[in-house]
């Protein structure tokens, strides 16, 4: 028996170009349980962006219901969606934005410096045990000039997963990587949902779409497909890949 | 954090030095002495006839005690009387006056002692013949070889001892040698001298050249009550100062004041200017930051709140730092210059204030505006 965490529905986004309106979502219900690894598809244009925005509470709906953890979204304040951004989801972004000359745990840190009922203590500790998670034990205070893409992104999971959100939201955080550093991440994140975490992926990519249990497809601000994939596992796709052939 | 210091170093620096040169341009012209204050005597009519001003035994040494006891804006008082004659020393003479004096003469008139020492109110109690000559004076007595410090010279016949000899002090404006000059307590020359109980004249110095017109005031008042005047026509006495140089002291200073406070206000608006662009652009460079920090659930007020006090820290911090440099930048250029050190108070406070308030308002106004920008925007700015 598994929660409903997400819940949409008849979700309609419009924007006002000029005089024109250009509707992005034209009406998208599903629902996503927890302990899910849903990965939203479809190439540009058809309104993934726009369902990642508010799914991320980062934008409101036009028209229709975004129940996340059973609250309604589209009537909160500003402060309230900050809130609500804040406990309950973990965003992981293409581009990794992570502050400059900032130290990685320090980085892991920043979700909880907003949240008050966590003492400064407690939050070195969750930064520090967020960091062994996505394996950066020995790289705690390095800054992300430091680091490898690959190391910055597990930087911005386990900034992603410290405050122990509802769902992770993954906005094509393979994007910047080479093919084999990014089965490194989606190891990371089957790891992470083996351990029960609730994954949303947003990706144009199918070939990184078949490391997760379940594919919606959008086209034109419409789903189209909304079906359980097999799951193909990346650590076994990373053992596959050819051995690297930069220095022989 | 350097705009803030560059800011407000430049503008302490500016005023300061400014203030120096300001001073000392004053204290140049205030050693011509324009605060001069002399208070001679009037012609009085006896019997029809108009006796002029020479023979008028109006002013005595009580009135000279009166003003300086009574006046708060008369720094100096000294009584003068002198008489003409000839000095005499072994073969040589010259012909020459003596002034007496109180022992603020040299001070009023900016002579200075060269060698030896200036007369004691003791000297002028006690009527003694001492007195300090001028360089002229020296020249045409003493050989280059002697030291006049000591030796005594006849004026007509009465022995004087001198007791110093003063700086040579050239021509004045009229042309007159201010050398030829012999100083000795006032007390002597009216009693062994002139053997009268009248003075000449009285000198006196006002604290300051802005407060001459009110020690001008304060010693007509003096005067008239203590030679009991109701009726200004009555007056005895004639109040004088050097009412020419004074104008252009006045002005020169206004000059230089107006000079003072347009530099201020130029350093102050280019260094709030440079402390503006850095922190609207260092804030503004952030606002991909505010994006994500927005994303992972900060409030537009937790933003705020950390770039004013980021703000604030580095206004304050920068602060300091720019009051120190801008201190030790005008000590050094004044002292390299000669000039005197000026530390100006209003500068320090004014530019911190200004320098401080634009850094936090510009440290504050754009993170505010990227707070409240849409987070998705915020976040894909570049």
């Amino acid at each position: 028996m598994s929660a409903v965490i997400v819940k949409i529905d008849n979700l309609k986004r419009e924007f006002i170009v000029g005089s024109e309106t250009v509707r992005a979502l034209k009406g998208v219900s599903f629902e996503i349980n927890k302990g899910e690894f849903v990965s939203i598809m479809g190439t540009s244009g058809s309104g993934k962006s726009t369902m990642l925005n508010i799914l991320g509470c980062l934008d409101k709906p036009t028209a229709g219901k975004y129940y996340i953890d059973g609250i309604e979204v589209s009537s909160l304040s500003k402060d309230e969606l900050a809130h609500v951004r804040n406990r309950k989801i973990g965003f992981v972004f293409q581009s990794y934005n992570l502050l400059p000359r900032t130290s990685a745990v320090e980085q892991v840190e920043l979700p909880l410096l907003y949240n008050k009922d966590v003492s400064s203590k407690e939050r070195r500790e969750r930064a520090v045990y967020a960091l062994e998670q996505v394996g950066l034990q020995d790289r705690m205070s390095h800054t992300p000039n430091q680091m490898s893409g690959g190391q910055q992104q597990r930087v911005a999971i386990a900034r992603a997963i410290v405050n122990d959100p509802v769902m992770l939201l993954a906005d094509e955080a393979t994007g910047n990587l080479d093919t084999r550093t990014s089965y490194e991440i989606m190891s990371l994140f089957q790891k992470l949902h083996s351990a029960g975490k609730s994954i949303i992926f947003v990706t144009h990519e199918p070939d990184i779409a078949v490391f997760t249990s379940r594919t919606i497809m959008l086209r034109d601000g419409r789903v189209i497909k909304d079906q359980a994939v097999e799951t193909k596992s990346a650590a076994q796709a990373l053992v596959a890949l050819p051995p690297s052939s930069d220095y022989n | 954090m350097l705009g803030v210091i560059i800011g407000i170093s430049s503008v302490i620096a500016m005023v300061s030095l400014g203030q120096s040169s300001t001073l000392n341009i004053n204290e140049q012209i205030s050693t011509m002495g324009t605060n001069l204050i002399m208070v001679m005597r009037k012609h009085q009519n006896r019997g029809g006839v108009n006796l002029g001003n020479s023979s008028s035994q109006s002013l005595t040494v009580k009135d000279a005690e009166a003003i300086k006891a009574r006046c708060k804006n008369v720094s100096y008082v000294s009584p003068m009387v002198s008489g003409s004659g000839q000095l005499v020393r072994g073969a040589n003479n010259w012909p020459g006056s003596i002034q007496g004096g109180s022992t603020d003469i040299l001070t009023i008139r900016k002579y200075e002692i060269a060698r030896g020492t200036m007369f004691t109110e003791d000297d002028i109690k006690e009527f003694k013949k001492v007195c300090l000559i001028g360089s002229t004076v020296a020249k045409n007595l003493f050989s280059d070889s002697e030291n006049p410090v000591g030796q005594e010279i006849r004026f007509g016949s009465i022995p004087f001892k001198i007791i110093g000899v003063l700086s040579s002090k050239g021509e004045n404006q009229m042309g007159q040698d201010q050398d030829d000059i012999v100083f000795a307590p006032y007390s002597t020359v009216m009693k062994r001298i002139l053997a009268t109980q009248y003075i000449h004249m009285i000198y006196a110095s006002a604290v300051s050249e802005a407060v001459s017109e009110d020690a001008v005031e304060e010693i007509t008042t003096v005067l008239r009550q203590n030679h009991k005047i109701s009726n200004p026509d009555d007056d005895d006495f004639d109040v004088r100062t050097q009412a020419e140089m004074l104008k252009m002291m006045s002005s020169v200073t206004g000059f230089l004041t107006i000079l003072l406070a347009a530099i201020a206000s130029i350093s102050l608006i280019v260094g709030g200017i440079g402390i503006m662009n850095i922190m609207y652009v260092t804030v503004t460079e952030r606002t991909k930051e505010i994006g994500l920090r927005t994303a992972i659930g900060a409030r537009g007020r937790d933003i705020m709140y950390q770039f004013l006090l980021e703000s604030s820290m580095l206004s304050l911090v920068g602060g300091i730092i720019g009051i120190i440099f801008g201190l030790v930048i005008s000590y050094v250029a004044s002292e390299l210059l000669n000039w005197p050190f000026v530390v100006s108070g209003s500068a320090v406070v004014i530019s911190f204030v200004v320098c401080a308030a634009t850094g936090i308002f510009f440290g504050w106004y754009p993170a505010k505006k990227a707070a409240n920008l849409d987070p998705i925007t915020a976040l894909r700015y570049e």
